[in-house]
């Protein structure tokens, strides 16, 4: 099993060239994952989590920067068999069953899985002799989950594993990989579901614009971006007064309207009210994780490419 | 580790494509009935000396096998687009075990071809002794070689849409060349274009029946000239299309 030596991202940096000129996707980031540790990397789209996921795979030739995997160059790690993955993108190849599939997928592993158990983890069992190019979305999904898991792998990586899942399919895929991580296998997943990150990370990688804004429990980020904003229409107060209100963390103004972003919503519009009757217009809104995730990096601006 | 079921599952994928099956198969066959069948009295054709059955069992052999190993091109274009290959990339699988199942598999379907149209022969009635056909068989075999290089080539060139009319123009143009169709005598204006083509020597694999080891030197040459060519080809297009970007 593993030594001491985990997954280590030393200032990655990537850059895609396109005709319209250079699109920084990944802007120097630090990660260290700890054996047995599951990670989301957490962000919108075009956050970079795809391309930091490339990178750490060995798919993708960092511009600058080192990546380590159990102490080795991605491409050992692989070579040993201690790596499974779900990618973002591709397809199953055809003509043969789930069963096959999984079968020739866990012939290329030295210490592969039981075809049968797999087949069962993964909740794929009742499809098991079916064509490959005859499955659902979600149904491909979940096959694509059994390739990653047959190789018996000491690192799972899963971009966006529940993408196309139904509520159902995501439950079971959540309940298997939470058995899996308390195996003590080391789990990095991406998704843009803070609530996937909260529920089944020991960790969230907060990730915005190619860098990092945030790493730590996901009950922090969730508290950090979680927040809501209440906005009213309110002339001629300070903003220092109202940014004093229980359960507002700042206030801004824009206009005649202020809006305030706050840890307790609910406590705020009631010191509001208490404090300012003739507030009018009230809206109280969630700032969604892309809204947020802006806030977090300081740019109000919408992503223009996403890489 | 288990390469040898890795192998088979990938046997077992090809031998599952019917439609396929029925192009690489149904249709040298059953061209070889309808060119060869009405001829079948002819014992010199063309001046080459060889019977038409004999002539054009090999000649559609070599069609069909042809065929058959620039298949694995299209497999690979299609597991390249379906982005199949990233994730075989991300499991111990090297690039050498990966062509070898490729190739071993093309020679499959192949040797399936070549075994069709021997029967198909012998039932318009070829006859050769054992060693004429062992050593024909060989000459095959080999010749088929540069057309495994030209899959790989292909297959990492050409997306999944393009591969198709690139294969099956480069076929139908070295069949034609190849004397597939119709003997290519030495005085031929053609002969000269024929003569270096590696088509053309499946087809003089029929030459075994005339006594002497079917390919002279130059035989030899021009396919290990191609098979050289294509897989140093073949070997560049691999690491431009896997370069990590």
């Amino acid at each position: 099993m593993a030594g001491a030596a985990g997954i280590e991202l030393r200032g990655l940096v990537k850059t895609y060239r396109t005709g319209g000129g250079d699109v920084p996707a990944v802007r120097g980031i630090d990660v260290g994952i700890r054996p047995g540790e599951t990670v989301a990397l957490l962000g919108p789209n075009g956050a970079g989590k795809s391309t930091t996921i490339d990178m750490l795979l060995g798919l993708t030739r960092p511009d600058g920067g080192t990546v380590s995997v159990f102490g080795a160059e991605p491409e050992a790690a692989i070579a040993a068999g201690r790596v499974g993955a779900m990618l973002q993108t591709g397809s199953l190849i055809r003509d043969l069953t789930v069963r096959e599939l999984v079968s020739m997928m866990a012939a290329l592993f030295p210490d592969a899985l039981d075809v049968g158990d797999v087949l069962g983890l993964t909740g794929i069992r009742d499809i098991a002799d079916q064509r490959t190019e005859k499955l659902s979305g979600g149904q491909a999904q979940r096959v694509r989950f059994a390739v990653a898991l047959v190789g018996n792998p000491e690192l799972l990586v899963l971009d966006e594993p529940t993408v196309g899942m139904d509520v159902e399919s995501r439950r079971a895929f959540w309940t298997t990989m939470r058995d899996l991580a308390a195996q003590g296998k080391t789990v990095l997943f991406a998704t843009h579901y803070l609530e996937e990150a909260d529920a089944y990370a020991d960790r969230a990688v907060l990730m915005a614009r190619g860098s990092i804004v945030a790493d730590g429990p996901p009950t922090e980020i969730k508290a950090m971006v979680g927040s809501r904003r209440i906005r009213a229409t309110l002339p001629g107060v300070p903003l220092e007064l109202l940014s004093r209100l229980p359960g507002v963390v700042d206030a801004e103004r824009h206009g005649e309207a202020v809006v305030l972003r706050c840890a307790d919503s609910d406590g705020a519009i009631r010191a509001l009210l208490g404090a300012y009757p003739d507030a009018r217009d009230l809206e109280v809104s969630g700032a969604g994780l892309e809204q947020a995730f802006l806030e977090l990096t300081g740019d109000e601006h919408p992503v223009e490419a996403a890489a | 580790m288990n390469r040898r079921a890795y192998m088979r599952y990938e046997l077992l994928r090809t031998l599952r494509n019917r439609r396929y099956f029925l192009l690489t198969f149904a249709f040298p066959v059953l061209l070889y009935f309808v060119i060869a069948g009405p001829n079948k009295k002819e014992h010199n054709l063309g001046g080459s000396g060889l019977s038409a059955p004999l002539y054009y069992m090999v000649g559609l052999a070599a069609f069909g096998t042809m065929s058959a190993m620039l298949s694995a091109g299209g497999r690979i274009a299609a597991e390249r687009s379906a982005g199949w290959n990233r994730q075989l990339r991300l499991t111990p699988l090297t690039p050498r075990e990966y062509f070898r199942a490729k190739i071993v598999t093309a020679y499959a379907v192949a040797g399936v071809c070549l075994i069709l149209l021997y029967v198909s022969g012998t039932i318009l009635g070829v006859r050769l002794s054992a060693h004429e056909w062992f050593s024909m068989t060989g000459l095959i075999l080999a010749g088929l070689v540069p057309f495994g290089a030209m899959a790989i080539l292909f297959g990492h060139l050409l997306s999944s849409d393009s591969i198709g009319p690139a294969m099956g123009g480069a076929i139908a143009v070295l069949a034609l060349l190849g004397g597939t169709w119709f003997p290519i005598g030495n005085h031929d204006a053609l002969y000269h274009v024929a003569r270096v083509l590696p088509s053309y020597w499946l087809v003089q694999a029929s030459h075994v029946a005339l006594g002497g080891r079917g390919w002279s030197g130059a035989g030899w040459a021009v396919v290990a000239g191609w098979s050289v060519a294509f897989g140093f080809l073949a070997a560049r297009a691999y690491r431009r299309d896997t370069a990590r970007m």
